[in-house]
């Protein structure tokens, strides 16, 4: 989404405009640190549009109900993510209390930050879609969402027609359908061949990699910019690798942690357009945002990731 | 939901063990000293039970509900469903244990179950308290009965295996009880267990002896 700037012109504009000598007097300093034109940037096929490989999740991270000092930490994540060059912050109604916690953290910096927001639509009740999208929409306090998903496949049937209105009326921008932990790819492949959506947010890392097989070729076939998620299996994945040394290799494309050697692994693939760890450590998610710099592995390269973390 | 078969416990659990924590610790300071109140009424209640003074049940009834709606209210409804929405469940369960001691009172205090019982009390203001502090927790993240669930239903379960229903209708709502006391401890087994977190094997205890000195006496 873009966000106006405190005077009324959005980043984009600025930019488009030509003005962009004017953006110091324009934008405030957490906008202009952001090194984005060192962070992948990815398109999103359906448009062209171009955002940041490495997105921000929510689930469970972010979910720490009133705790203020919790709460003052995901917004030092949300804010140490966007002066890194992050924009995609995605999240659901499923996820208890991390929709108020992302809204507080993104209320101080204003329109300041250029926040790519991807919500999703998760009920059984076709009725009750558009009534949460709303309340979604009043946790994060934002004008609009940039991207909303049909959560789980969930009643899809009926959300999508519905989130398809919304974007020709000009609510929304992007529509997609997620999936996670490998479920139900018969039927995602199924709504990839058959709707026409603008993003899949599915689970892909060097160990679940299923989504190889068919559903990410489908989706570069059919235009569809890809999110994965689940990139750690949920942190469990680092915390077993913790224990190993990080082998000499991985230097050769740049990673210095178990999670950027993950990280480039998924975003070497070509369909994939952007990962979403979650984290509510600021020193992980710059880490995170340092995988999407510098070389990624090539096919070899990649088996040999998979190869190695497969067998610790 | 379908290929439910694919789902694992981890896949419900959707907060961190250490945010999990921190409502107790946050808990304990809003309402600081009630927890220690209450913990030391409960010891009172066990000890004058322990030596026999029965009619200590007879308060111990209103005290447990009372405690059981605060943990409803308190605990659950205002800290934990806002990371956990399937606690709403949960307080809804404590809930129905505050009306359950509420309209209990009628039962008959009896000592036949009185070591099974006094041991639960026993666990429940002596043992939790001191669990953060045995898995290496600062011990402002204490569990303490009539603000922490766990203790609470323990001790409720304690309490109840020292009266003895005096009607047909009354042994329905004692057995009544002791289900909901024996559900939320095995609730909270699971997710603890699911949190990997060793005290889950506690509420898991404070059930079996429950049940098992429930059945004992009706055999």
């Amino acid at each position: 989404m873009e966000h106006p700037n405190p005077r009324g012109l959005s980043r984009r504009t600025v930019l488009g405009l030509g003005l962009a000598p004017l953006l110091p007097s324009l934008v405030p300093p957490l906008a202009l640190a952001q090194p984005a034109s060192a962070i992948l940037q990815r398109s999103i096929a359906s448009t062209g549009e171009a955002i940041p490989a490495i997105g921000l999740g929510s689930w469970i991270t972010f979910n720490v109900g009133n705790d203020p000092q919790a709460r003052a930490r995901c917004a030092e994540v949300v804010r140490a993510f966007f002066a890194g060059g992050g924009r995609l912050i995605d999240s659901s109604p499923m996820y208890g209390s991390s929709q108020p916690v992302i809204g507080q953290a993104l209320a101080p910096l204003g329109g300041s930050v250029p926040l790519f927001s991807a919500e999703k639509v998760w009920t059984g009740s076709a009725a009750r879609g558009p009534a949460q999208i709303e309340q979604s929409r009043a946790h994060w306090g934002v004008p609009r969402f940039d991207l909303l998903q049909v959560h789980n496949l969930l009643a899809w049937e009926e959300h999508l027609p519905m989130l398809q209105r919304m974007k020709s009326d000009g609510r929304l921008r992007y529509i997609g359908i997620t999936t996670s932990e490998g479920r139900r790819h018969d039927e995602l492949e199924r709504i990839l061949r058959t709707q026409t959506v603008d993003f899949v947010q599915l689970t892909y890392n060097p160990l679940d990699r299923e989504a190889e097989q068919r559903l990410l070729p489908l989706a570069r076939e059919r235009g569809v910019a890809v999110i994965v998620n689940r990139t750690f299996r949920e942190g469990q994945l680092t915390r077993a690798l913790a224990r190993h040394p990080l082998p000499g290799w991985a230097a050769e494309v740049g990673a210095t942690s178990w999670a950027q050697l993950i990280l480039k692994f998924v975003l070497a693939h070509p369909a994939v357009t952007c990962a979403i760890p979650a984290t509510r450590q600021v020193a992980h998610v710059r880490e995170n945002l340092a995988a999407a710099r510098g070389p990624l592995p090539d096919a070899a390269q990649r088996e040999r990731i998979a190869r190695t973390i497969g067998a610790l | 939901m379908t290929e439910w078969w694919t789902y694992r416990p981890a896949d419900f659990l959707m907060f961190a063990p250490d945010t999990y924590w921190r409502l107790f610790e946050l808990h304990n300071a809003a309402w600081w000293p009630l927890g220690l109140l209450a913990n030391v009424l409960v010891l009172a209640l066990s000890l004058a039970l322990w030596r026999g003074h029965e009619r200590a049940a007879r308060p111990g009834m209103a005290l447990m509900a009372t405690l059981s709606a605060l943990v409803a209210w308190g605990f659950v409804w205002r800290l934990y469903v806002p990371i956990n929405w399937g606690a709403q469940a949960l307080a809804g369960l404590y809930a129905l244990a505050a009306l359950g001691w509420v309209l209990l009172p009628g039962a008959q205090p009896g000592a036949r179950r009185a070591r099974a019982g006094t041991l639960l009390l026993l666990m429940a203001t002596l043992s939790w308290p001191l669990m953060a502090l045995a898995d290496g927790r600062p011990f402002v993240q204490a569990e303490l009965i009539g603000l922490a669930p766990d203790p609470t239903a323990v001790a409720g379960l304690g309490l109840l295996l020292h009266v003895r229903p005096g009607s047909r209708t009354g042994r329905g709502l004692w057995w009544a009880l002791l289900v909901l006391g024996v559900l939320v401890c095995l609730i909270s087994a699971a997710t603890l267990g699911t949190m990997d977190q060793a005290q889950a094997f506690a509420p898991l205890a404070a059930a079996a002896i429950a049940l098992g000195a429930a059945i004992r006496r009706r055999a």
